[in-house]
């Protein structure tokens, strides 16, 4: 998936380690990473707030942004 | 003789009537394959997860097999450390789970994974105003218990030891007590270690027993998942029957009467 709008290069923060993305949206960013621009059974954060699937192709990452991806895992 | 019909025993949370008062915790499963099988011989009511990051889609053989099992997920948050970050996992839970309900866990440290009941409290509060159906995992203080309530938690879970430990329920009055304090489902969780366990806390009036160490780390996972179920339902079987008193001296069971000699 190409980025519509690409944006400079910009440094974020994704699950804690620093990550060089090249502007795009959580979509995009997504498909970076897992292949798949709304996988199933994931949530993603936003500088401490979730954003809903349905925002994940318009919301657009910024240079520092803290992103969280997470999913289901075995646990008590 | 008359006869008596015994209502249903339900156990009804947040007006959800769950399958079982056995609900299982998938934590330590040595492999995925096995999800299945014990989901077939523990029969639970509901099914704990944990929310992580992930970088690639390896990890979702899991969360297939639950789906595919039809079991009600309650994810957690475990590992918070503060309310700020249980509040947080909890809406990433409810974004990629698609439930409402959570098993909020905010410990105070990672040595004894003890609750921090003052953030436990914060985010309990935070989470129902949020529209979460929250079943906190608490210490055995009924005090705590009853502030959870308050908050409007729908089910309080106290543990009956530290988590993983499977000492069992290492101070029974306090699970009656709690029992007694609060007029919402009580969970006894953690400290499970074998059946027995499992019937000793429903035996006290707890309405469910949370296991997840005692099963996935047993020699044979599926045969404790059994184990489990069957204490479960043997404690609470015992407890609708009442027990007799306990009394410091002996009372025959036999007629002293027509004896022998």
């Amino acid at each position: 998936m190409t980025d519509p709008h690409p944006g400079t290069a910009i440094t974020i923060t994704c699950n804690g380690e620093p990550t060089a993305v090249t502007g795009g949206s959580v979509a995009d960013l997504l498909t970076a990473r897992l292949d798949d621009p709304r996988p199933h059974g994931i949530a993603v954060a936003v500088g401490g707030e979730v954003v809903p699937r349905d925002e994940w192709p318009g919301r657009r990452l910024a240079d520092g942004d803290v992103v969280e991806i997470v999913t289901a895992v075995q646990g008590g | 003789m008359t006869t008596t019909t015994t209502p249903p025993d339900r156990l009804v949370i947040a007006g959800v009537e769950l399958s079982s008062r056995l609900f299982l915790g998938t934590g330590g499963l040595p492999q995925v394959a096995l999800v299945e099988p014990v989901l077939a011989a523990a029969a639970p009511g509901l099914v704990t997860v944990s929310m992580r990051r992930t970088s690639s889609m390896a990890e979702g053989g899991l969360l297939a097999a639950l789906r595919a099992a039809g079991v009600r997920l309650l994810p957690n948050t475990a590992g918070c450390l503060s309310a700020r970050e249980a509040v947080l996992t909890a809406e990433l839970a409810r974004e990629a789970l698609g439930t409402d309900w959570v098993k909020l866990e905010v410990i105070g440290d990672e040595t004894s994974l003890m609750p921090d009941v003052v953030e436990l409290l914060d985010a309990a509060a935070d989470l129902v105003r949020r529209g979460f159906t929250v079943l906190p995992y608490t210490t055995d203080d009924p005090v705590v218990a009853r502030r959870l309530a308050d908050a409007g938690c729908a089910a309080v879970m106290p543990l009956g030891s530290p988590i993983g430990s499977g000492l069992g329920v290492l101070n029974p009055h306090a699970i009656e007590a709690v029992r007694a304090a609060v007029p919402v489902p009580v969970v006894l969780d953690a400290g499970v270690g074998t059946a027995s366990d499992a019937a000793l806390a429903m035996e006290l009036g707890c309405d469910a027993v949370l296991a997840a160490t005692a099963v996935t780390r047993a020699d044979d996972p599926v045969a404790m998942a059994r184990a489990l179920r069957l204490g479960v339902e043997a404690g609470r079987t015992a407890y609708g029957a009442g027990r007799v008193p306990r009394r410091a001296v002996a009372r025959a069971s036999s007629p002293m009467a027509g004896r022998v000699g």
